[in-house]
């Protein structure tokens, strides 16, 4: 037999001790996908306003934001914020997460949005209601069980991008296994641990998505 | 005073022209049914009425007040002119009550046990009484069609459109729609229709307007038109359809 250079029962002892690291992963996607589903809507109905001082903003972020790799964004965000309110790593983080999400969220509710039929927007005009009140009463509710299924992709992809926080240095899950990987010298172990977490962090993601998308489905009507 | 008056109106989609100089009256209660060959413009015709669409030139009056796209009162407007579309647009997160109800408690303001109420007995006026808290999907043609002139009735329009609201209908459910819409015309409706139904057209349309390239060509009693149409391209249009 091969001898590995690996101590895997490593795993199951070390596993505990990355609680606190998973739990500051959990935190940064859910308070960046919190901070991204607010500007994505804002920014996404922007997009969609015919008036070029209100749209050309929002096309410019969503520009600017999908051209450019997120660990670039998030350390713009916390060297520029440091400099100017000596932004803690974890808002950095969040607001870094969050803004990078909301651009493709705002993408996502745009594309909803164009897809509920414009009838439904002439059926509610001719009712006699303003284009605020279709917007907010007949074409987002629709839009929004349409955007379930992209924005749990999405709200994967969130989770695991968490990890570039690492780079300004939070101390969320990939960032504890490199530190944990030097001072034991098992690196890759530490690294298993670390996939096993995401792992089931995304599992449950995934999961708890698809609930959702069943109960909207079977809950009373279909399109 | 015409309920509707519309004056010297033009409409492009772009290069392409599709209402030339319309000029035309619609008195109260009157019954008037457009018909024309596909692309004739007639269901832009129906929605500069409604607003949906704005003419480059020309004069819409509703009740003797003009409305164009700058009013800023449109949705008020809109809210005296009823609209059934040729596919319902029902509002499919909604039941059926919920439809109605819409523009009783957003647009009137309604207290909801009222809208209730009223939603009940347009339900009841429609013949769908029975379906109050089931959704459109649940729906057959016919229903989802008696459902969409309830939501529009609930805000006692002063005037009525139908934009070929029997032609995505299977043949059998045609009737119970016209007949909703006959007894609406009976009760004294403004009512402005799009449709090549020639049965409803002669039993309680007042006039037949015959639309050809986005022009009104020939317009007169309902009898005179489909009996003794006196322009060649009425009757050849009239030849295909009949
Ligand atoms: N939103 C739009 N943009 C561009 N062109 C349009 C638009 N709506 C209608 N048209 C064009 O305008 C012309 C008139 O259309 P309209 O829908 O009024 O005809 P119609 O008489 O109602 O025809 P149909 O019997 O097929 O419903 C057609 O050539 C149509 O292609
Ligand atoms: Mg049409």
């Amino acid at each position: 037999m091969i001898d590995l250079p690996w101590d895997f029962t490593a795993i199951p002892r070390f596993f505990p001790g990355f609680y606190a690291a998973a739990l500051l992963t959990l935190q940064i996607t859910f308070f960046g996908i919190l901070v991204g589903l607010i500007l994505g809507l804002v920014t996404g109905l922007m997009r969609l306003s015919k008036n070029p001082l209100i749209n050309t903003p929002a096309k410019a972020y969503i520009w600017a934001i999908r051209g450019t790799p997120l660990l670039l964004q998030l350390m713009i965000i916390y060297y520029g914020l440091i400099d100017l309110v000596n932004i803690e790593r974890m808002p950095a983080a969040i607001i870094g997460l969050g803004v990078h999400n909301g651009a493709y969220i705002a993408e996502i509710f745009r594309g909803a949005i164009q897809s509920v039929d414009r009838g439904q927007r002439e059926a509610a005009l001719s009712l006699g209601m303003t284009h605020v009140q279709a917007m907010r009463r007949i074409i987002l509710p629709q839009a929004f069980k349409r955007s379930v299924p992209p924005l749990g992709n999405q709200f994967i992809i969130a989770l695991k991008d968490s990890s570039l926080a690492s780079a300004i240095a939070v101390r969320e899950l990939l960032l504890r296994a490199r530190q944990m990987g030097s001072s034991t010298l098992m690196m890759l172990e530490m690294l298993m641990i670390v996939g096993i977490y995401y792992l089931i962090m995304t599992s449950v993601l995934n999961l708890l998505m698809g609930r959702i998308e069943k109960r909207l489905q079977v809950s009373d009507y279909q399109d | 005073m015409p309920m509707i008056k519309i004056r010297g109106l033009n409409k492009w989609f772009g290069k392409l022209h599709v209402l030339k100089d319309i000029d035309m009256d619609v008195s109260p209660k009157e019954v008037v049914v457009v018909i024309g060959a596909s692309g004739s413009g007639k269901s832009t015709l129906l929605r500069c009425v409604n607003f949906l669409e704005f003419a480059q030139s020309g004069q819409i009056y509703i009740d003797g007040l003009e409305a164009n796209v700058k009013s800023k009162n449109l949705h008020q407007v809109r809210a005296d002119v009823g609209m059934v579309f040729q596919h319902f647009n029902l509002f499919p997160h909604r039941t059926v009550m919920g439809n109605v109800a819409e523009g009783l408690t957003q647009v009137k303001k309604v207290p909801y046990k009222e809208a209730l109420e009223q939603g009940a007995d347009l339900l009841k006026k429609v013949g769908l009484s029975d379906k109050a808290d089931v959704y459109p999907a649940m729906l057959s043609g016919g229903q989802k069609q008696r459902v969409a002139i309830a939501r529009a009735l609930a805000m006692k329009p002063k005037i009525m459109l139908f934009d070929e609201p029997t032609s995505a209908l299977d043949p059998e459910l045609v009737g119970e729609v016209l007949q909703v819409m006959k007894n609406l015309a009976l009760e004294g409706m403004t009512m402005m229709v799009v449709s090549h139904e020639m049965g409803f057209a002669r039993e309680v349309g007042d006039r037949v307007v015959y639309m050809d390239e986005g022009r009104i060509v020939e317009e007169g009693h309902p009898d005179q038109i489909y009996q003794n149409p006196s322009h060649e391209r009425t009757k050849a249009f009239l030849g295909q359809i009949l």
